[in-house]
């Protein structure tokens, strides 16, 4: 939790210098190559919050900096997936909406459309978003309006929003199957494989692959499962449940 | 004669069939055209394949099982099409080596007419491949196939619509009855279409990028240079390969452009490509498909499919197979009943008396009649084993196979089983071979290729090798220990275990990438009898082919063996090794004969245990057990080597041979220690 609010221009630099590290460049930076404003304001605010250390001319993130850079980072990327899969932004414009976008998710919220979104793992241009508690702690709350395949119940659908896939292999596979963004899918069932529907084509795949189809849910309420029992045997294994929990 | 006359007689001669003159041997065949089927799996090209040409293909429920490209020939007037049913594939970027198959085969030797065969009811699915298509410049045609299931499912088409939206000609057809056959005959055998005018139109970043590429790219890639350069965008490496060789001096630029047109997008750019491609072909479906909103009731195929992928009804249902299907049809059938008759009755009362008195009388000498009617004759053994004993066994096995293949169960087979067969370093998909070797494993070998990483291949290619019997053997098996259930539990129970215990370690030593998996899951459907039928005969053909010469060959060798005494010396090699495991001196023998092939060992076996009793209780579950586990035979061996290289192929029989015995000791051990009787 940010104990000073940081200025708009604080927080850029913050997160310029985190994602400076993640792209695999120096961890610091000359002080030389920021903007006169920067250098006047952001720099000492960043250094009296403790949250970067300077060395002769050397600005570098200190280890709470790193953490707090690390969810500013993540506010932004989130933001940019919240406008480009729920309000259907076109990427570039996105990304500049979600500059002015981030500051005003705090935290607290950032998990809530983090949730919201289906904990997504990249943003749109593909980088990785620094996964918060939410992500850890199982919470897969209903009130989504993204959500990986994986995490549906079986007659839930809605459309394909997007895939990502580390394997650049299994995307292309899945795209030449149909499974594109805009596709209409209803998740048939979770184990012992994932089975999808599309149309009238019927697709298995495993965990791994259903976690990588993520789906913009429409409407609210599951569709009635796909029942697996013929007409006279239905709800019996519900009566058989509730018979027991009576007891 | 005049081409009148002629086809007077033709259809005197040829009146009684449905097709009338046109595939009459008389009419002269003024042209010759080749006709090339393409789609995704199961839409029913092998089916269409047979009604055009009225001979044999593979078909098949599984995707990949048509690795083997069917080639026919079929009548329509006065032309020659010369049909080819190509493997299935999803789209021209091929990911499998099915998909690499069709490809090349439409660059390399380009069709006069290519027929896009797509599932009528997954029309707006099969269209980006029908865009391919027309991208790539080949003359072609769509043919709504399985319009009887679409109808069903209260869908109705337009195929005029359609026609003129893609401008290639369309026809409806339902292959399975025979349905608009003849508008699809007349189709192929009329003139070629013309090439179509439509165009999808990508966006801007990318049609400038084709532009540019398609400038710079020679001629005689058997492609449109647009579908080339949409090839090379995708990073096709077969493509780029081809440009590498063809025009290599525009390759720095080609790299730069697609390189340029890569960074404008934040995926690989197959992604904006199949999107545009699906929007475009979404639209013309609306157009030309109407839905009449009749739902039918779910048919009981319907319901069993469901059934048939539910974590504990699909158990059941896998259990009702095994039990009906493999342990009374192809054990109690086919091992008892067929082999009992052929052997008995057949071989017994009066091939081999005939054949001895008749080789007897023919060559007085005995050295020489001993080659054909002695105790390792060619036709009192080598003709016996083969076709008394393996081929009803192995022709009930492939009978119930291509039910499970033709029903659409395989699919789902392979779902239920992925997660367990994740821990072997195998996906689901790899129960098609796993299976298929139940049947024979040197075939099953064959078909591990539709698995697609070179470690999943290693893996199936090792279990087969080891602990998957083949039909034989399981039928002697059967035979042999059906009135000893403990006996049959423990042999299970073994097998069983070196299955999951050698995949489990297998997966955990060689390196990898773990397995995806993804399988498309057909409807399921009754099996057609002609299908099922035709099916099993080219296997079973295939089959007798592989086994005969072989089990003649190894006739021979014994024979000479025995001439030179050759023979005796390896038995006795062996004794020792047969004795360690606690198997009597005659055993030895089997196992030699397991070399040839393994059906051959296993039916000496039950040879020897129906004529002495010589082996029984607990040395011949034992046995049973090495004799499954023990070396792949030389046909498999071959195709091992063909197929995955010797490297891998003798380091497999090398870890096997001692394993077996290994096994076999150690159960021996077990069960003589404490005392267990069967
Ligand atoms: N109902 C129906 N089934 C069909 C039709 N055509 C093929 N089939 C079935 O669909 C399945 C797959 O067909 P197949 O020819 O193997 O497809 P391929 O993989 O494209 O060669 C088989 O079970 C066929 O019997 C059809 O027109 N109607
Ligand atoms: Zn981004
Ligand atoms: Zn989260």
């Amino acid at each position: 939790m940010p104990e000073v609010e940081l200025s708009e221009a604080a927080e850029e630099l913050l997160a310029n210098l985190w994602v400076m590290r993640e792209e695999g460049n120096a961890a610091c930076l000359p002080l030389s190559e920021l903007e006169t404003e920067d250098r006047d304001a952001a720099v000492p605010e960043l250094l009296t919050a403790g949250l970067a250390q300077q060395e002769s001319d050397m600005l570098s993130l200190t280890s709470t900096g790193e953490r707090e850079a690390s969810v500013v980072v993540r506010r932004e990327r989130l933001a940019e997936r919240l406008l480009v899969d729920v309000l259907d932004l076109r990427e570039s414009v996105a990304t500049e909406a979600a500059c002015k976008f981030e500051h005003l998710l705090r935290t607290g919220i950032d998990d809530e459309i983090c949730t919201l979104l289906g904990h997504p793992k990249v943003c749109p241009h593909g980088s990785p978003i620094p996964p918060g508690e939410c992500c850890h702690a199982g919470a897969r709350e209903a009130g989504k309006a993204v959500s990986a395949l994986s995490d549906l119940v079986p007659g839930q659908g809605g459309v394909i929003a997007y895939l990502h896939s580390g394997r650049r292999q299994m995307m292309q596979r899945m795209l030449a199957m149909g499974a594109i963004p805009g596709a209409r899918i209803v998740l048939v069932q979770k184990f012992p494989s994932y089975v999808f529907r599309m149309g009238e084509r019927q697709i298995a795949v495993d965990r791994e692959t259903a976690q990588d189809i993520y789906v913009r849910l429409t409407g609210g309420q599951p569709v009635r499962p796909p029942s697996w029992f013929p007409r006279p045997f239905r709800g019996w294994g519900r009566r058989f449940r509730r018979g027991r929990r009576g007891q | 004669m005049s081409a009148r006359a002629r086809r007077f007689v033709s259809r005197l001669l040829m009146g009684f069939r449905r097709c009338g003159c046109e595939s009459c041997p008389f009419a002269p065949a003024t042209r010759t055209r080749k006709l090339m089927l393409f789609g995704s799996p199961n839409v029913g090209k092998s089916a269409i394949f047979n009604q055009l040409t009225g001979s044999y293909v593979a078909v098949s429920n599984y995707p990949g099982t048509t690795v083997e490209v069917a080639r026919g020939q079929a009548r329509v007037g006065d032309t020659l099409l010369e049909v080819v049913d190509c493997p299935g594939a999803y789209s021209l970027t091929p990911f499998s080596e099915d998909e690499r198959v069709a490809r090349d085969m439409l660059l390399d030797d380009p069709p006069g007419l290519l027929l896009h065969v797509v599932d009528a009811k997954n029309l707006s699915r099969a269209l980006p491949l029908t865009f391919q298509l027309i991208e790539a410049g080949a003359p072609l045609a769509l043919d709504l196939n399985i319009i009887d299931e679409a109808a069903r499912a209260g869908l109705s088409f337009d195929p005029e619509r359609l026609s003129t939206d893609l401008g290639i000609p369309v026809v409806a057809t339902a292959a399975a009855n025979g349905v608009g056959i003849e508008r699809l005959r007349a189709l192929v055998g009329g003139d070629a279409p013309a090439a179509s005018s439509f165009v999808v139109e990508y966006p801007e970043p990318i049609e400038s990028a084709i532009a540019r590429v398609e400038e710079l790219l020679g001629a005689g890639y058997g492609l449109r240079p647009r579908a080339v350069a949409l090839l090379l965008l995708q990073r096709d490496e077969g493509m780029w390969e081809r440009v590498r060789q063809a025009d290599a001096q525009a390759l720095t630029d080609i790299e730069r452009i697609v390189a340029e047109t890569e960074a404008r997008y934040h995926h690989p750019l197959s992604y904006p490509l199949a999107v545009a491609r699906q929007q475009a072909a979404d639209a013309i479906a609306k157009r030309a498909m109407r839905s009449t909103g009749r739902q039918v009731r779910a048919s009981f195929a319907e319901t069993l499919g469901r059934l048939a992928m539910h974590p504990i009804a699909g158990l059941l249902i896998l259990a009702a197979v095994l039990y009906f299907g493999l342990y009374l049809f192809v054990g109690r059938l086919g091992a008892g009943v067929l082999v009992d008759f052929l052997e008995r009755q057949v071989f017994d009362r009066y091939v081999t008396p005939v054949a001895t008195n008749l080789v007897e009388s023919v060559l007085p000498w005995p050295t020489w009649s001993l080659l054909f009617v002695g105790e390792y004759g060619l036709i009192t053994l080598g003709l016996r084993y083969a076709i008394a004993i393996v081929l009803p066994l192995v022709g009930a096995f492939f009978l119930m196979f291509a039910v499970m293949e033709d029903s659409g169960y395989l699919p789902r087979l392979a779902l239920l089983v992925d997660r367990v067969f994740k821990r072997l370093g195998l996906s689901g998909r790899a129960v098609i071979p796993i299976v298929l070797g139940l049947g024979c494993d040197t075939m099953a070998t064959l078909v591990t290729r539709v698995l697609d990483t070179r470690r999943q291949r290693v893996i199936a290619t090792f279990l087969l090798a080891l602990a998957v019997p083949c039909s034989a053997q399981l039928g002697v098996i059967i035979g042999l220990l059906s009135r000893h259930p403990l006996g049959m539990a423990i042999w299970g129970g073994v097998v069983l275990g070196v299955f999951l215990m050698s995949g489990f370690l297998a997966a955990r030593l060689l390196p990898g990438e773990e397995a995806r998996f993804y399988l498309e899951i057909p409807p399921m459907r009754w099996p057609s009898l002609r299908n099922v039928v035709l099916k099993t005969f080219a296997r079973v053909r295939w089959y007798a082919a592989e086994v005969i010469p072989l089990f003649l060959l190894a006739s021979v060798v014994i024979w000479i063996g025995e001439l030179t005494h050759l023979f005796r010396l390896a038995v006795a090699a062996l004794r020792p090794a047969v004795n360690l495991i606690g198997l009597p001196d005659q055993a030895a023998e089997a196992f030699l004969f397991g070399f040839f092939r393994r059906d051959y060992g296993a039916a000496r076996i039950f040879d020897q245990v129906q004529s002495s009793e010589a082996v029984s209780g607990v040395p011949l579950v034992v046995a049973m057990v090495t004799i499954t586990l023990f070396v792949p035979c030389i046909a498999q061996f071959m195709v091992m080597l063909k197929e995955r290289g010797w490297r891998t192929a003798v380091a497999v029989a090398a870890i096997i041979l001692p394993f077996a015995f290994g096994v076999g000791f150690l159960l021996n051990l077990t069960l003589t220690s404490l005392g267990v009787r069967i």
